[in-house]
């Protein structure tokens, strides 16, 4: 049967009293989307940090499973270990494009840089793949030797999901991956995102404070207040049937615009 | 064979944010439904038929009492099932036909509708071929298709949701009043694509306020009492 390819136990990293994740357990499975809602200072950032590497909690135990089902546990793995899998099997969208992409080498370099960091070599090949990339997150590919740097907000966001997916990673982070979006380019990133997850197959945990795109991308979520994870279940019981008086106020709050 | 086995099931709602107001809405409720058969969930507005139909689905979580789905590989209880076993049965056992659309914006009629059928890597031939079927029977003109429904009347964007729930064949189809805002002629081909699923074998679980319809498609009622509030 299949098996959970991330498992958190007890995670904690405690920026101050009660701030930042306390105790926070969670399963990934395999090609699922995992959602994380709740308000700011929750600690649903931080959980991804931790999740992905990007910081070491203070203690809990964190185990990955990668393509090879080698075993890994990320709390005691040493830096280059993590700069490996984050090269071969993470992926990490950041809320802003500007963290994820190298604004001053060509759109097409960063999608080639994550290739080549995976051994890829021949120029040709490379080059392709990145002209390939660009048109599947709708990119016009002759704007591969552009800057990203002149690229609007919604196609640097685009590039960094190119440029993350090109590797074919098997979990994939993402904060707020739609945050800074105009909300008519929101919803064609979103159909992208679903698309391309379910083509690769790939898991991916994603932060969101908008409902909406959990509902739209998420199979299951996770609710945090104060560092905590009150509430889980699949989306669409969660958001309909919530039980947790923070999750009745959160679902409550939202805009209804149909 | 016995699709749906409902035993003793209950459901309260506790409204936090509402001075923890308690709405006890369905007490200890059994039920069963076999395959090629259509029950319709009767009752007073307000006594749980909706509530009712969504936990059958997985979407409301039950108190207690017990809800086995047999789907053609597994019996599974949705009251203590994770939530990856739910995912699955509603990929291949449980369909659902709601009143409102749910989708992403932007999208098209056509990929809306074909999206089951891909998830099933079904061959693009095949595909195209019962998408336009169904819409065509659903009376979906085809300057619509590669529109996205946002725009639509709430007929036609009830008619893309029933094209989408019932494009493939779930052995356990839930109907929560799926004619709501449909005219005569587009209602009588839902009630026609009812009995075809039945036909086929599904057991279907339905709502209907439109007593007409209920009549010529119910096998059974069940009765559901007006709620016990006290």
């Amino acid at each position: 049967m299949r098996e959970p390819i991330l498992t958190a136990r007890d995670v904690t990293r405690e920026y101050a009293p009660g701030q930042g994740c306390l105790g926070v357990s969670l399963d990934v499975w395999p090609g699922e989307v995992l959602g994380i809602v709740g308000e700011s200072g929750s600690g649903k950032s931080t959980l991804l940090r931790l999740l992905s590497g990007q910081e070491s909690p203070d203690s809990g135990t964190l185990q990955f499973i990668d393509r090879h089902q080698t075993v890994w546990d990320l709390c005691s793995s040493s830096e280059s270990d993590l700069r490996y899998l984050g090269r071969t099997e993470f992926g990490i969208i950041h809320q802003n494009p500007r963290d994820g992409l190298r604004l001053r080498i060509s759109a097409g370099g960063n999608i080639g840089e994550r290739l080549m960091g995976v051994g890829e070599r021949h120029y040709g090949d490379i080059r392709a793949e990145a002209e390939k990339w660009l048109a599947e997150v709708e990119i016009d590919p002759s704007r591969i030797d552009d800057r990203p740097a002149v690229f609007s907000g919604g196609m640097q966001q685009r590039l960094q999901i190119a440029r993350n997916l090109v590797t074919h990673p098997k979990l994939v982070f993402m904060d707020e991956p739609t945050g800074g979006l105009d909300v008519s380019v929101q919803a064609k990133l979103l159909d992208t995102l679903k698309r391309l997850v379910h083509d690769l197959g790939i898991s991916v945990v994603i932060v969101t404070h908008d409902m909406g795109v959990a509902r739209l991308l998420a199979d299951r979520l996770l609710v945090m207040k104060s560092g905590q994870v009150i509430e889980s279940g699949l989306t669409d019981q969660v958001l309909d049937d919530p039980h947790a008086a923070y999750t009745q106020q959160l679902v409550a709050s939202i805009l209804q615009v149909n | 064979m016995r699709r749906i086995t409902v035993s003793e099931v209950s459901k309260t709602f506790t409204l936090h944010n509402q001075g923890g107001t308690v709405l006890p809405v369905l007490n200890r409720i059994s039920l069963h439904v076999d395959a090629g058969e259509l029950v319709v969930l009767s009752g007073p507005s307000g006594c749980g038929k909706s509530t009712l139909l969504k936990m059958l689905f997985g979407n409301y979580l039950a108190d207690q009492g017990s809800i086995l789905i047999a789907g053609d590989e597994e019996e599974v209880d949705l009251v203590s099932a994770h939530p990856h076993q739910v995912l699955e049965l509603r990929r291949h056992t449980l369909g659902f036909v709601s009143q409102f659309l749910r989708v992403i914006p932007r999208v098209s009629t056509w990929d809306l509708v074909a999206e089951p059928l891909e998830r099933r890597q079904m061959d693009r031939e095949e595909i195209n071929e019962r998408v336009s079927r169904m819409l065509r029977r659903l009376n979906l003109p085809e300057r619509l298709w590669t529109l996205a429904p946002a725009t639509f009347s709430g007929g036609e964007q009830q008619r893309v949701n029933i094209a989408r729930s019932m494009i493939v064949h779930y052995p356990i189809l839930l109907l929560d009043e799926p004619t709501a805002s449909l005219d005569a002629r587009n209602r009588d081909v839902v009630a026609e694509m009812v009995q075809e699923a039945r036909a086929q074998g599904s057991a279907l679980v339905g709502i209907f306020h439109d007593d007409e319809l209920r009549g010529r498609l119910a096998d059974r009622l069940v009765m559901l009492e007006a709620t016990q509030c006290v």
